[in-house]
């Protein structure tokens, strides 16, 4: 019997894309949360100042009263042009290209059942190059997140010039609760996607030279019917 | 893997390496905040170019009007300037026709509306509250000051210091604020005027404000000066 390889492959314009949304966000996640300290949402929660972005905030409260919260923000409005952009690029040829379409379809509610309750029992067989249905659903989930952090965040940032959406949230600070709410999904988001890369470190090759191979597991030939 | 490729993977992990200390030391690197500042710039642009001159901010019902005002400054309410009213002037400069210096007794005969208009702070915290005085438009065109100039500035008793954009300056809902809930401004809140700029966020809203120029070079601000955004329009 001849040996089958799996294969993933990534082209470079996929591949910049993703790099620039990944550094983009952590942009985002890190000066955000430097800003949410400034006069936080929840009494209980804020973010110890080494987890944000910012500069030395004790630095700059002495130098001039500011905890770094004018740099973190510098950060956010520098960060969030290239995420717009990367994200409307990698969106655009998503659905160009039908990468959306070949890897992140079909999925439906039975199908990210099943592999849900198959990954739980780490009974859910990872093949290179192709998604499981919870992957294609986390894709689309993370993807929904992005939008609406764009459009929670355009109400944030100009609720006067775009009085009509923060309506949609709930007025300024229900825009804010929203940002806040959906940028935890997307750390959620990001702790399982970074953790599975580590246990298969070979879709992160894949995503950094653009291709990856690998033998064939000999059960995984079994397949949803 | 080739070797072409090494550099590539290298690349791409010393890129998220990097992420990780951003939050360490990259942030106060002057090349950093050279990059920062040029992005300011830009979203300044951007923020002119998408500033609506006639679109009002929104106004409440009277009753959504917070009476018991946050109080906001750098320094405690003790600190605020007591400025006597026997002594102070308003101070005019720039591209102003009439500069005759004016009395708060002069300035609060001015004809005033109201607007109940919500304050955001860049901190993220916001509050409703009912500001009264005269459209600094209004006083603007008394004053025989070149609306065709880019910026007014302004002066402030605490050391403060501020300046807008022309088309904000101008815009219906830009005030000299003499009266919060109805009464004249307290001491603390900026007496005896603040400029009310609903379209702004709060720090570009001078308190205790002594002179007002108006000139095409851009006004600096105090924490413009410490690293915020200039435009900082909402």
């Amino acid at each position: 019997m001849t040996p089958i390889y799996d294969e993933q492959r990534h082209p470079l314009s996929r591949r910049i894309l993703h790099w620039v949304m990944a550094l983009s966000i952590l942009i985002m996640i890190g000066s955000g949360w430097r800003i949410y300290n400034a006069s936080p949402i929840f009494a209980f929660l804020t973010f110890p100042e080494w987890a944000t972005l910012g500069g030395d905030g004790e630095a700059s409260l002495a130098r001039h009263g500011d905890p770094g919260v004018a740099t973190a923000i510098a950060w956010h409005f520098a960060a969030m042009w290239t995420l717009f952009v990367a994200y409307v690029l990698f969106v655009v040829w998503g659905i160009v290209t039908g990468h959306f379409r070949r890897d992140f379809l079909p999925v439906g509610p039975r199908t990210v059942t099943h592999d849900m309750i198959a990954a739980l029992r780490f009974r859910l067989e990872h093949r290179l190059g192709e998604y499981n249905a919870v992957q294609k659903a986390a894709y689309w989930g993370a993807l929904a997140a992005v939008a609406v952090m764009i459009l929670s965040g355009i109400a944030i940032w100009k609720p006067v010039q775009t009085y009509p959406l923060e309506l949609m949230f709930g007025g300024f600070q229900g825009a804010r609760l929203v940002h806040f709410l959906v940028m935890a999904g997307i750390v959620f988001f990001l702790l399982v996607h970074v953790g599975l890369t580590l246990i298969v470190p070979r879709t992160l090759l894949a995503m950094v030279v653009g291709r990856a191979t690998e033998l064939r597991h000999a059960d995984a030939s079994e397949k949803l019917p | 893997m080739t070797l072409a490729r090494r550099p590539m993977l290298r690349g791409g992990l010393s890129l998220g390496a990097l992420t990780l200390l951003a939050g360490c030391d990259l942030s106060d690197h002057d090349s950093v905040q050279r990059v920062l500042a040029r992005f300011s710039q830009w979203n300044d642009k951007v923020q002119a170019a998408i500033f609506g001159r006639s679109r009002l901010a929104p106004e409440f019902p009277d009753a959504m009007a917070v009476k018991d005002f946050r109080y906001n400054a750098w320094y405690g309410p003790e600190k605020a300037p007591r400025l006597n009213s026997a002594d102070y002037r308003l101070q005019l400069a720039g591209r102003i026709d009439n500069k005759r210096p004016w009395t708060i007794d002069d300035l609060y005969a001015l004809p005033q509306v109201s607007q109940v208009t919500r304050h955001v702070c860049v901190e993220g915290w916001s509050m409703i509250g009912k500001w009264s005085g005269t459209p600094l438009r209004s006083f603007l065109e008394r004053i025989g000051a070149d609306t065709t100039a880019r910026y007014v500035g302004f002066e402030c008793a605490d050391g403060y210091y501020e300046g807008i954009d022309m088309p904000t300056a101008l815009h219906p809902q830009t005030l000299m604020a003499f009266r919060l809930s109805d009464e004249i401004l307290p001491q603390k809140y900026g007496y005896p005027f603040k400029i009310r700029i609903p379209t702004k966020l709060g720090f570009k809203n001078p308190k205790f404000v002594t002179a007002i120029y108006v000139t095409d070079k851009q006004p600096r601000g105090y924490w413009t000066d410490r690293g915020y955004n200039w435009f900082s329009g909402i």
